[in-house]
């Protein structure tokens, strides 16, 4: 008999191919749910495992009511903030997350926003969309090189890492920050700086890559803004809490920074609708993982976890020991 | 002695008009009026040298008609497609360019046509601006992964060796077409086609980076796409005129193309009316080399190749 799965969110095609031939599920592409549908129908169905994303909050409360057959709950997500980790230590339930196979397509997306913020993609792309109408002079709308400028990087995991490499091909000096420097061959000739206020004043381009804690929540703020080079470019696809978004649409509006790309927001999806309105930013809706490629493999990494768990072998990635 | 007269056709950036003023009697154009070619034949009167732009169409006429005291026609842009070389040369008149200064900005426009297309930032930022962004999803606009994907060049020049350096920092295998094989210290490992039909096959991303003109005038059409691999993501920083649009437009609506970024359209600033209703197309107002830093660079480069012709000396520009 195959183990009986729920899924709380809708998923990529070739993910809810696999769950129809490995699993008896009873909406094998997802269907978006409720806390309390997700009860109902791990109840219903005596399921054994829980798929799940950043759409359910997956608290205390939740974790509470999961029934006892259910013997994991994975999330088809790197991020996990929507867990309460600890609560499901306590209940004994297995959780996992689905990390490294998201970073090239993270890196990708942030090299992108840095690209587009820096030579303006969003003003040029409305221009097209209202119907271009005249060519531009030769000293007009122009934008920044990134070609062999400074990228300053801070966090240096597996996506700075993979930014850092990426910036090679445009020739720029790379520096970072990170709580400890890391081997050299981590470091993609990168340079070390220990301390964030050192290292800022050197960065034509900052890109953010650190995980959201209490040491790095509004990590960029008034001060740390104005530590960098006036016209310098920020960009930011780890995590909203990061940013002290007022401080950052002030940079933004006095002409401080340049602009910025941001993937991420303090408040998602209900962002600071103040970035709608600035022309010199770049906004995507949270999408570094974006890709068929990435969410295949991120559904099938949360699969495989199920699967281990399931077989009684330890999960792959687990939030808990 | 006198200062040489120059005529620039066109507004330049502040820092480039500084130097025609300091170097010459530089006649600008302060309103960045369009310029015909009865404008510059007019304008051209007396004039030592001319300096003009992609937008003004220099054919034979016109340089046949240039005024004699004209020693040099410089250009600022790479391309010369709207120059009459042919008659230049008959003229004896030496033209100067602006080569390598805009590649890597050109290259960067590329790769921001093409990071953007594959992965629909343009359908992405439409979305976050509408107000209508519902939250974070599973299949929310799935776009295609560029790391680790095969990259087609199609012209190998100075701009298209610059984005294989960007490519291969993104971990794509580069492929390249182009009349002929390039030296192995220009191609690192960038793997050669000599025709289209095995170039193609190989392009899950085709960048169009050749010159205009007439011998690659539509050069992608629809015998072309249909033996590009389906889905594939197509970028065109280079000229319109490479591009059979509707053919494009046809495959971007049906599939065979999956995303497009373009920079550059045929008839430009016109474009086919077809794109602007299609969400899988990012599209740029032909700003490849608009970066402060990179037209200073053209402007000071074509500057020096005028320069160097009014001195008697060899430019080092100079279009053959």
């Amino acid at each position: 008999m195959k183990p009986r799965l729920i899924v709380s969110r809708q998923i990529p095609a070739a993910v809810a191919e696999r769950i129809r031939a490995e699993f008896d599920c009873p909406y094998p592409d997802g269907r978006d749910m409720t806390a309390d549908e997700v009860i109902r129908l791990l109840d219903e169905t005596r399921a054994d495992a829980l798929l799940l994303t950043s759409h359910l909050r997956f608290n205390a409360d939740v974790i509470a009511r999961v029934p006892d057959h259910v013997r994991i709950a994975a999330t088809c997500s790197v991020g996990y903030e929507h867990i309460d980790v600890a609560a499901a230590k306590v209940r004994g339930l297995p959780v996992t997350n689905t990390p490294d196979v998201l970073t090239e397509c993270t890196a990708d997306l942030t090299f992108l926003l840095i690209l587009a913020a820096c030579r303006r993609a969003h003003e040029y792309e409305a221009i097209m969309r209202a119907g271009w109408r005249r060519g531009y002079g030769l000293g007009e709308m122009l934008g920044t090189r990134v070609w062999g400028k400074r990228l300053g990087i801070l966090g240096l995991g597996r996506i700075g890492q993979a930014v850092a490499q990426r910036a090679r091909g445009f020739g720029m000096k790379v520096l970072y920050c990170n709580p400890r420097r890391l081997p050299p061959d981590q470091e993609h000739g990168a340079e070390y700086v220990a301390d964030l206020r050192a290292m800022l004043p050197a960065c034509d381009v900052l890109s953010l890559h650190a995980p959201l804690g209490p040491n790095t929540a509004s990590v960029m703020n008034a001060d740390t803004f104005a530590l960098l080079p006036k016209g310098a470019v920020f960009v930011n696809a780890a995590r909203g809490g990061l940013v002290d978004e007022d401080a950052l649409l002030a940079a933004l509006t006095s002409g401080h920074l340049f602009a910025a790309g941001l993937d991420v927001f303090r408040a998602e999806p209900e962002f600071d609708r103040r970035f709608a309105d600035l022309p010199n930013v770049f906004l995507t809706p949270h999408m570094g993982s974006a890709t068929v490629e990435t969410r295949n493999a991120m559904g099938m990494r949360a699969l495989d976890n199920i699967a281990a768990v399931l077989a009684g072998r330890p999960p792959i990635n687990p939030l808990w020991t | 002695m006198a200062k040489p007269v120059l005529l620039v056709t066109r507004r330049l950036p502040p820092a480039i008009e500084e130097r025609a003023s300091r170097d010459y009697q530089a006649r600008l154009n302060p309103d960045d009026a369009p310029r015909t070619g009865a404008d510059i034949l007019r304008l051209a009167q007396g004039a030592d040298a001319v300096l003009c732009c992609p937008a003004e169409k220099l054919d034979g006429a016109t340089i046949g008609a240039l005024p004699p005291t004209v020693k040099v026609l410089g250009t600022f842009s790479v391309g010369y497609d709207h120059i009459d070389l042919a008659a230049a040369r008959t003229r004896g008149l030496p033209v100067v360019n602006t080569p390598d200064v805009l590649s890597v900005a050109t290259a960067e426009c590329a790769m921001l046509l093409i990071l953007s297309a594959a992965r629909r930032a343009g359908e992405g930022e439409r979305l976050v601006r509408s107000g209508k962004w519902t939250g974070w999803a599973p299949t929310q606009l799935m776009g295609t992964l560029v790391s680790g994907k095969r990259l087609g060049i199609f012209g190998m020049g100075r701009i298209g060796r610059e984005l294989a350096r960007m490519a291969r920092a993104f971990g794509m295998e580069v492929h390249y077409r182009d009349v002929a094989r390039l030296p192995a210290d220009l191609e690192h490992d960038a793997i050669w086609h000599d025709d289209d039909d095995g170039f193609l096959a190989a392009c899950d991303v085709l960048s169009l980076n050749a010159p205009g003109g007439e011998g690659t005038r539509k050069w992608l059409n629809a015998e072309r796409i249909a033996k590009l691999p389906r889905g594939a993501v197509v970028a065109n920083a280079a000229r319109g005129t490479l591009v059979d649009d509707a053919a494009l437009i046809d495959a971007l609506r049906e599939g065979q193309v999956g995303f497009a970024g373009l920079d550059v359209y045929d008839g430009e600033p016109k474009l086919n009316a077809g794109y602007l209703d299609l969400q899988n197309v990012v599209l740029l107002p032909h700003l490849g080399s608009a970066a402060t830093e990179t037209r200073d660079a053209m402007g000071n480069i074509v500057l020096d190749g005028i320069d160097a012709v009014l001195d008697g000396r060899e430019p080092a520009n100079l279009v053959r």
